[in-house]
């Protein structure tokens, strides 16, 4: 029948999840309102702030453009599984460092969009930072940090020493 | 939005022979990333939704010497925009990709739908246009390939039957002494353009004439754009900025623009001269380097 519930099954944050979602429920909508996963913010909601953007096979994406049943046997990353236990992560500990936080609404997005990125290019010029994060608004216009932030942080991640 | 029953088939033959069965009531998804919007805006309000994003057997890039470039259907943009490949032999398509939203969208989205998504804001379209792409569609009756130009019907509308959908876009190599380029007006980097041009220009390397144009425009119409006005005053003709102004202004007395509040139809038709005029001189620069 038409808007059953269908089953998903995917990885989140690497541990894997079972559940029945509508096929209209957007993969933004099962991971804040099913997983309780809030983190991930509702901005837009039309693919234009980058408020929700996780990682989906490692790759950045909007959580709010893409159907829950695509992601059916993907893996997705949130900000709630980027740090390694209590300790952050690279990219997390050069924001808070640096202070490239602002309001923080945007920041969960900024850190996944980040996270992207270094893992393909280890060694990112400021152009590339500023392309992968181009689709990440800041209300605050908090850019020039979370840059430097990320610029710091691709820096610690080759040196070894995060 | 509404609700809709969702299929996601593993084949292409599976994906053609729902499409017969629900008989018009189906709409494919691949990326997503246009049609959720118009989903969401109830805009379209599909019964059936078919799911074809995870058909590998349409996401790959070939090229061949004879037959040029073959992309899947469900080839990312992203895939598209960092390949060496695309890079050295198609560079306007890696300009384009540049300039197509973020990289978000990008990752998910694929060329295929962003085809037969139909915006004629689009730039794929006006690009393929530009570059005289195929396209390869595949229904219950077999499979049949259009000129990129003719896909287009009117607003969101394309030429794909209810049982068809697009697998493949094959480009030409882009022939010798031709150089092609692409560019669109945006208030920021990556957003729709307000208008666009994409211009293919092929010239003569002994008397420097130009032997072969194909110029089309984006979000002028209901549908992308191939100005002939524009491509009949330059063919012929050395170019230099009297011939290129003047293909300009046959082009301009072809269209009527659309206003909306991004752009008033007077303001669109100034505009896109610019357009035209830019990617002509670009696509004539890089037609002589490499002649």
């Amino acid at each position: 029948m038409k808007g059953e519930p269908k089953d998903l099954k995917f990885t989140v944050n690497g541990k894997a999840v079972e559940l029945k979602v509508k096929p209209k429920a957007l993969l933004l909508d099962v991971l804040r309102n099913d997983l309780k996963l809030t983190g991930t913010r509702t901005g837009c909601e039309v693919s234009a702030c980058g408020a929700c953007t996780v990682n989906l096979d490692g790759k950045a994406v909007r959580a709010c453009s893409i159907l829950a049943l695509q992601a059916n046997g993907h893996e997705v990353v949130t900000i709630e599984g980027v740090a390694d236990g209590d300790k952050l992560h690279p990219i997390q500990q050069a924001m808070v460092d640096h202070g490239a936080i602002e309001c923080g609404f945007c920041t969960s997005g900024m850190v996944l969009s980040a996270r992207a990125l270094l893992a393909e290019n280890p060694n990112p010029t400021i152009e590339d930072i500023k392309k992968a994060i181009q689709g990440n608004l800041c209300a605050d216009s908090g850019y020039t940090k979370y840059i430097e932030a990320i610029k710091i942080a691709a820096g610690k991640m080759q040196g070894g020493k995060a | 939005m509404k609700d809709f029953e969702y299929y996601a088939p593993k084949t292409v033959k599976e994906a053609v022979s729902l499409l017969g069965k629900l008989k018009g009531d189906a709409k494919i998804i691949a990326g997503g990333q246009s049609m959720l919007v118009l989903m969401k805006q109830n805009m379209i309000a599909p019964e059936n939704v078919i799911d074809i994003k995870g058909l590998s057997e349409l996401d790959y890039m070939k090229y061949d010497a004879a037959r040029g470039l073959l992309l899947g259907a469900l080839t990312t943009h992203r895939t598209i925009e960092k390949s060496p490949m695309i890079k050295e032999r198609y560079p306007v398509l890696a300009e384009m990709e540049d300039n197509l939203a973020a990289v978000q969208t990008r990752n998910y989205g694929t060329i295929g739908g962003n085809v037969c998504h139909g915006d004629p804001a689009g730039d794929p379209s006006t690009v393929f246009v530009a570059l005289d792409a195929k396209l390869k569609l595949a229904g219950a009756g077999g499979e049949r390939l259009v000129n990129t130009e003719d896909f287009y019907k009117d607003y969101l509308e394309v030429d794909l039957k209810e049982d068809e959908m697009l697998t493949e876009i094959q480009v030409p190599n882009i022939p010798a002494n031709t150089g092609v380029a692409h560019e669109k007006l945006m208030f920021q980097k990556a957003d729709m353009g307000i208008v666009g041009a994409a211009a293919s220009i092929t010239v003569n390397p002994s008397s420097g004439a130009c032997e072969a144009a194909r110029i089309a425009l984006s979000n002028v119409a209901s549908v992308p754009f191939r100005s002939k006005a524009a491509e009949k005053a330059l063919v012929g003709k050395v170019l230099n900025d009297k011939v290129i102004e003047e293909a300009a202004e046959a082009m301009a007395k072809e269209i009527s623009p659309p206003s909306d509040v991004h752009g008033s139809e007077a303001y669109r038709k100034e505009m896109v001269k610019v357009f035209l005029k830019r990617t002509v001189k670009k696509a004539l620069e890089r037609a002589k380097a490499k002649s």
